[in-house]
């Protein structure tokens, strides 16, 4: 297993690797170069790095014109500016037209901390599952965040990758598959099934460790992957285990969450709960307790776990 | 000087434009019809590009940001043998490929998806950084409109043309006046534009916007290692005695009388 390392810093070794077998590649950012951490592709590669100062919108249509020509563009900049503030260029000029654009956003969700709820997107992932030809990854370690690279630039059109700023142990290994639409079964358990994505799925491994301990079987299915949903994994689990708890530092509404609710409408009578930010804006605090204030634990997951069970 | 068959050309242009918009009773005529000299300029006067190839590698580019006025490109299109002229009739029907606005998906020389106003100058941007890139010499030519400029991403877009010193490329900007609330001044003033772009390090040109031989040779004139900025000085509904500088104009479909009407003055046959 490799070492903890910031999902950020991941995806800037991921692009240096990248524009190392792809000519094609280049690089955007919109003067966070050195938080998105591209700043690592800059280093290697200037010529394939442009950066548009604080301009996102402009950024990601000219990444529709690099992509035009020919070229392979990564846009970056925070999740906030780039899906909220450039929606409809992404809207119109990328994926209207499935521009072939990567945006590998960092910052994402609660873990920007300190910086409160300006800069915290809770709804980034609401906003880019909604427009059509859209594909995104959510990785939840750095070994996921550089397959995530890898995989997007083995699509033709746009893929968001969502990237989180802390550090995360490694959970998965080189050899686990990485199969865009295909969730990973992590855990087998058939009394509940816990669907994780991005920072979400450590404290869901853990949780179902702690649930094994009161004799509660637990499944961990990590949804890589939101847009393609992986409908057929989530419904064999959900006949394996009858009961469902989603769970992502985002909104619940228009994720994950949404997006398994999606699934199981109509297909499913499984017991389904989803965890998330429940339709508020963050705050500013350190992340460790910014997760414990939006009941987004290990701990919160068990009693969630039981809760649904006993309900 | 006039040049007879291209003022001829403009005329046929402008009755299938008036055509185009009076069978699907919809679109724009004011500023589909205040273009089509500049669009003429960039077609016939200056453009390397290849109806039979319409995704050479090396083709110049251009990029109608201000997308309704795509009737006059469609024309012109037409006209170069892009896709029949009998497509044009279809303008906006169910299975077109003459979208709303342009769709660089369905239709063959269109090289950008535009109509959301801003980003077409912004994607040129990246047309021409990208050009610069791969080292070749072709141009992006980005047209938009007067009321366009008040979208605040054509000035991020400015501010990067200058920033990467992108010479290889050309704002037109079709500026007639108006827009869909009424004078431009009177909505949000634009003020002196060139001065604008000047100051954002562009090398700009001023034309009487319905002098093709004027535009083109802005378009050639020297940009000093800068983008270009030319102000194409327009009469909105050009052609057309009642829709000549009438705001209304700017999206409203014709009746059968004022379409009789508007053909009878350009000199188009109103048969449909």
């Amino acid at each position: 297993m490799s070492e903890a390392k910031s999902l950020r810093v991941a995806y800037g070794e991921a692009l240096v690797e990248l524009g190392a077998i792809n000519a094609n590649v280049v690089v955007l950012d919109a003067d966070l170069a050195h938080a998105t951490m591209t700043s690592m592709f800059e280093a290697k590669y200037p010529d394939r790095f442009y950066n548009f100062g604080l301009a996102e919108a402009n950024m990601m249509c000219a990444a529709a014109g690099f992509a035009h020509s020919g070229l392979m563009p990564f846009a970056s900049t925070f999740a906030l500016f780039g899906t909220g503030r450039a929606y409809e260029q992404i809207r119109n000029s990328i994926a209207y037209v499935n521009a072939n654009v990567k945006f590998g956003l960092s910052h994402s969700g609660l873990s920007v901390g300190e910086d409160g709820g300006s800069h915290q997107s809770v709804e980034d992932i609401a906003l880019m599952r909604v427009v059509p030809n859209m594909t995104i990854f959510v990785p939840c370690d750095p070994v996921e965040t550089k397959k995530a690279v890898f995989a997007a630039a083995e699509i033709n059109g746009p893929v968001y990758i969502r990237v989180a700023r802390p550090v995360v142990e490694t959970l998965t290994e080189e050899s686990t598959p990485f199969v865009p639409g295909k969730a990973n079964l992590m855990r087998e358990g058939d009394h509940v099934c816990i669907v994780a994505t991005g920072l979400m799925v450590k404290d869901a491994l853990k949780a179902s460790e702690l649930l094994m301990a009161r004799g509660i079987k637990a499944s961990v299915l990590n949804v890589h992957t939101i847009k393609p949903i992986d409908a057929q994994a989530i419904l064999e689990r959900a006949g394996a285990c009858g009961a469902l708890v989603s769970v992502e530092e985002h909104s619940v509404i228009g994720g994950l969450g949404s997006a398994v609710a999606e699934v199981l409408a109509g297909n499913s009578a499984a017991r389904f709960a989803r965890m998330g930010i429940q339709d508020r804006f963050g705050i500013s605090g350190k992340p460790a307790d910014l997760f414990e204030h939006f009941d987004l634990t290990a701990a919160h997951i068990i009693s969630r776990c039981e809760g649904l069970l006993k309900a | 000087m006039v040049d007879d068959v291209l003022a001829a050309k403009a005329r046929r242009i402008r009755s299938d434009i008036l055509k185009m918009l009076y069978l699907c009773q919809s679109g724009h005529p004011g500023g589909s019809l205040s273009l089509v000299e500049i669009l003429m300029a960039l077609y016939y006067k200056t453009l390397k590009v290849d109806p039979a190839d319409p995704a050479k590698e090396d083709r110049d580019r251009v990029v109608l940001s201000k997308g309704h006025g795509c009737p006059a490109l469609y024309a012109i299109l037409a006209d170069q043998g892009f896709f029949p002229r009998e497509d044009l009739w279809r303008l906006r029907q169910i299975d077109s490929h003459l979208q709303g606005h342009p769709d660089m998906m369905k239709t063959p020389g269109i090289d950008v998806n535009t109509g959301s106003l801003g980003q077409g100058a912004s994607v040129a941007v990246g047309l021409a950084l990208a050009a610069k890139h791969k080292k070749m010499g072709y141009r992006i030519f980005a047209v938009v409109g007067d009321g366009e400029i008040q979208e605040g991403m054509i000035w991020e877009a400015a501010m990067a043309a200058a920033h990467y010193k992108l010479d290889n490329y050309v704002m037109l900007m079709d500026h007639n006046g108006l827009q869909i609330d009424g004078r431009n001044e009177a909505v949000m003033g634009l003020g002196d534009i060139s001065a604008k772009f000047r100051a954002f390090g562009f090398q700009c040109y001023d034309v009487d916007g319905h002098d093709i031989e004027a535009i083109a040779a802005a378009i050639e004139a020297p940009s000093e290692g800068k983008p270009k900025f030319i102000r194409c000085r327009t009469l909105k509904g050009k052609g057309v005695s009642f829709m000549e500088d009438v705001a209304g104009w700017h999206g409203k479909p014709m009746n059968a009388e004022e379409y009789k009407k508007a053909m009878a003055e350009i000199g188009g046959s109103d048969d449909v």
